[in-house]
């Protein structure tokens, strides 16, 4: 069996050492199609339907209808392979597109992101995978089941797993339709449905096999996509092509930059301006809800003397237009103009200098700052060792060794992104600051009309000079990943790689939590509880039935736009932290921990953890006002895992303990072998991809 | 089953390094997170220290703890005789 495993190995790297030089080759081709004049709209289409039809080719070539390699390929991903699979599930379309931006904006204060998920695997690498490799079963709730006894803790498992994942996996596919939208021109709900298909080809016909062939296959592309761009501005802007290792020098020249940008007196007559439109903006919500019909009258008048004097018709439909998007009602006035002070609130100061750490106005804000970037990284770092999509890759490989070496594998692979991502925010910002800022409106770039367009990039000369200042140019996060290729003067064909490794990026996520959501409900609800006499067959029948449906519903609820998605993400780390982290923790570390206590130690967690979030999210019709010690929403793990862990403990203790079959069932976990193990069932005979 | 001295041993040893392990972890994440605006007066190759720290230093730390980890459990489970591939 090493020998087959070991030949296995060997033919999957000159498998892929193909597929890396297939691609290569094929992105230098449409690059000398481009030169020969191939529109970028057909650049767009070449790259995504290229991309779809190859994740689907593997998809097809994967199909399996045999249980193991269904749930957890067959167990023979090599640690390696594993890894690189694991980076393309964990990467979503945030990390590949977002973060950068969020870096941009954020400076210092963005680096929580960085940190908590990455630091989050050393979590997964001590404290879970090498025991639930062990344990070698096929879902997380499995765990729970097997170590608490009864269908109690599964069952809440399986609760926790679809909330957490589900609003997860409805990002991803929104993801899709932005960037389907955007590069491709397809109308978003279009582009939210043919994303769908290419999850769907993969995911159905070969479960976990077949996922996680494609998985690696998308790391590839999502990784040089990512790397390439920011690899050649680093080269133009420093003659260096290592951008992780030079930014440090661009970030001191920035930080130059940023002194003299702040205070030059154009940029503070600008603030100046915004604070003033501020403070009217101020005054018409007070002056609600007569200050509406008091404008709407003043509209009126003045299109009134703009027809008597004959006005050119520019000027009389810009006053027509005002007059139509006037706000309909009070609440809708409040709405949008509290909106638009604070986006002048925000213009109205420089922003913070991008190295400044947890700065405040005084003391209190300071502290509050680095309070809740604590918190964040812990909620990250311990939701990173708690979302089944990600454990439950651990299962997959051959033994217990190569779990520990495919954790190492999946963070040196995530290093490889996170690591970048705050040189791209820096090159970017050096670039807007010393190129853009400052030249004259009527010549900017192309990419700053292009990503007009769709709204991205937008400009208001407020003081009229005709010169762009830094205050009156709006970025949206993504424009930071999405724009580079072109602020970097590449061609077109850079643009459509990136765009194909954000499609990858979102596609592989939505491809591990689909199956995770179907898995738990196939296997834990249907298999465990409803029906264990169900045939394989039946099985698997159910498992890509529910697929479909949960599919189906992902994709319908993106295609609503839901507005809070972000935040519904951030809220997924926090639930599977509260709910899973001290069950699975407790389950391997202490024998002591029962049924009684993991149940009402992952109640406990999830409910503090939903509770707070209610408490303090508007979108619950809760208020910051209400936080404890000033933790935002996001964090609400930073209450609800502590909670969870003393409850475990308390009810743990105050009740039996576990009898002896859990006993040994732990000490099983605790070693790779032990005399009385059972064998691993042989792998099965069709080798993939 | 009954667990020999050997197996208790792995298992105390295995702790120790997972706890060594998590106090690496725990300092490289949080210290230089509470101590930011101190750590940043400091330069690191043009990095201001916190920022560095922050953005890839305790990221490489990362990459290292379960790297190390790998290799010295794997050479446990040979030294104890629980490895797999026998």
């Amino acid at each position: 069996m090493p020998q087959r495993q070991s030949a296995f190995y060997r033919q999957l790297k000159k498998m892929y050492a193909w597929y890396a030089g297939g691609f290569a080759l094929f992105v230098v081709l449409l690059s000398l199609a481009e030169g020969m004049g191939m529109s970028s709209r057909w650049i767009g289409y070449v790259f995504m339907f290229a991309t779809i039809a190859l994740y689907a080719g593997i998809g097809v070539m994967s199909r399996t209808a045999d249980v193991s390699e269904y749930y957890v390929a067959g167990r023979r991903v090599p640690a390696m392979f594993n890894g690189m699979a694991t980076g393309a599930d964990w990467m979503s379309a945030a990390s590949f597109i977002g973060l950068a931006g969020t870096l941009y904006f954020g400076g210092y204060q963005g680096l929580a992101f960085v940190m908590g998920w990455t630091g989050g695997y050393c979590l997964v690498a001590l404290l879970l995978a090498p025991y639930l490799r062990k344990f070698g079963e096929f879902t997380i709730p499995d765990f729970l089941g097997a170590r608490y006894g009864g269908n109690a803790a599964r069952m809440i498992g399986v609760f926790a797993t679809i909330l957490a994942s589900f609003t997860y996996v409805v990002a991803q596919i929104y993801g899709v339709g932005l960037i389907t939208s955007r590069f491709v021109g397809l109308e978003f709900e279009v582009g939210v449905f043919v994303g769908l298909a290419g999850i769907l080809v993969c995911s159905f016909l070969g479960g976990m096999r077949a996922v996680t062939w494609t998985q690696v296959a998308q790391y590839i592309i999502l990784i040089v996509a990512y790397l390439l761009p920011v690899v050649i501005l680093s080269t133009k802007l420093t003659g260096v092509p290592v951008p992780q290792a030079v930014y440090g020098g661009v970030l001191q020249k920035l930080t130059t930059t940023e002194q003299t940008l702040f205070s030059s007196p154009r940029e503070v007559e600008v603030n100046a301006m915004y604070k003033a439109r501020a403070e009217a903006f101020d005054e018409k919500i007070k002056g609600l809800p007569a200050s509406l019909e008091a404008e709407r009258a003043a509209l009126t008048v003045r299109l009134d003397e703009l027809k008597q004097e004959n006005a050119s018709a520019k000027d009389i439909s810009s006053a027509e237009k005002a007059l139509k998007y006037m706000p309909r009602d009070e609440a809708d006035a409040r709405k949008r103009w509290t909106e638009a002070r604070a986006a002048a609130i925000a213009k109205s100061a420089p922003p913070l200098p991008h190295t400044a750490a947890h700065a405040g106005r005084d003391e209190a804000e300071s502290s509050r700052k680095r309070l809740n970037f604590i918190a964040l990284v812990i909620c990250l770092m311990i939701g990173t060792a708690s979302l089944p999509h990600i454990l439950m890759r651990y299962y997959t490989t051959p033994s217990v060794k190569e779990a520990r070496e495919s954790v190492f594998w999946s963070l040196f692979f995530i290093f490889l992104l996170y690591v970048t991502a705050p040189a791209y925010a820096v090159f970017a910002k050096f670039e807007i600051y010393t190129n853009l800022v400052g030249s004259t409106i009527s010549t900017l770039p192309g990419w700053v009309a292009s990503w007009g367009k769709v709204g991205l990039v937008k400009i208001e000369d407020i003081n009229g000079d005709g010169i762009l200042q830094l205050a009156e140019l709006t970025l949206n996060t993504d424009v930071i990943v999405l724009a580079t290729p072109e602020i970097a003067g590449l061609p077109y064909v850079i643009s459509g790689l990136v765009a194909a490794g954000g499609l990858a990026a979102a596609l592989s996520t939505a491809d591990g939590l689909l199956l995770t959501i179907a898995n738990a409900m196939s296997h834990d609800v249907y298999y465990k509880v409803i029906d264990p006499n169900a045939s394989t067959q039946r099985r698997l029948v159910i498992s890509k039935a529910l697929l479909l449906v949960v599919a189906l519903v992902a994709a319908y609820t993106a295609s609503l736009k839901p507005d809070n998605i972000l935040f519904m993400v951030g809220l997924a780390f926090s639930i599977a932290s509260s709910a899973f982290f001290p069950a699975l923790v407790c389950g391997v570390f202490w024998k002591r921990a029962n049924k009684a206590g993991a149940v009402s130690g992952m109640v406990a967690g999830l409910g503090m953890c939903l509770y707070y979030a209610s408490l303090t999210h508007p979108f619950f019709g809760g208020s910051i006002a209400n936080a404890w010690l000033g933790i935002e929403p996001i964090s609400c793990g930073f209450f609800g895992i502590p909670f969870g862990f003393v409850v475990l403990v308390i009810v743990s203790l105050l009740t039996p303990a576990p009898d002896t079959a859990t006993q040994e069932l732990i000490e099983h976990l605790r070693y790779p072998r032990l005399p009385h193990d059972r064998i691993d069932p042989p792998p099965a005979r069709n080798p993939g991809p | 089953m009954q667990l020999s001295e050997r197996h208790r041993e792995y298992w105390r040893r295995n702790l120790r390094v997972t706890l060594v392990l998590l106090a690496v972890w725990f300092t490289v994440t949080f210290v230089p997170v509470f101590f930011a605006r101190e750590l940043n007066e400091w330069s690191f190759l043009g990095w201001p220290l916190a920022f560095y720290m922050g953005a890839q230093g305790s990221l490489i730390v990362y990459v290292l703890i379960i790297g190390y980890y790998a290799r010295v459990m794997n050479r446990f489970d040979r030294e104890y005789g629980v490895n797999e591939d026998v």
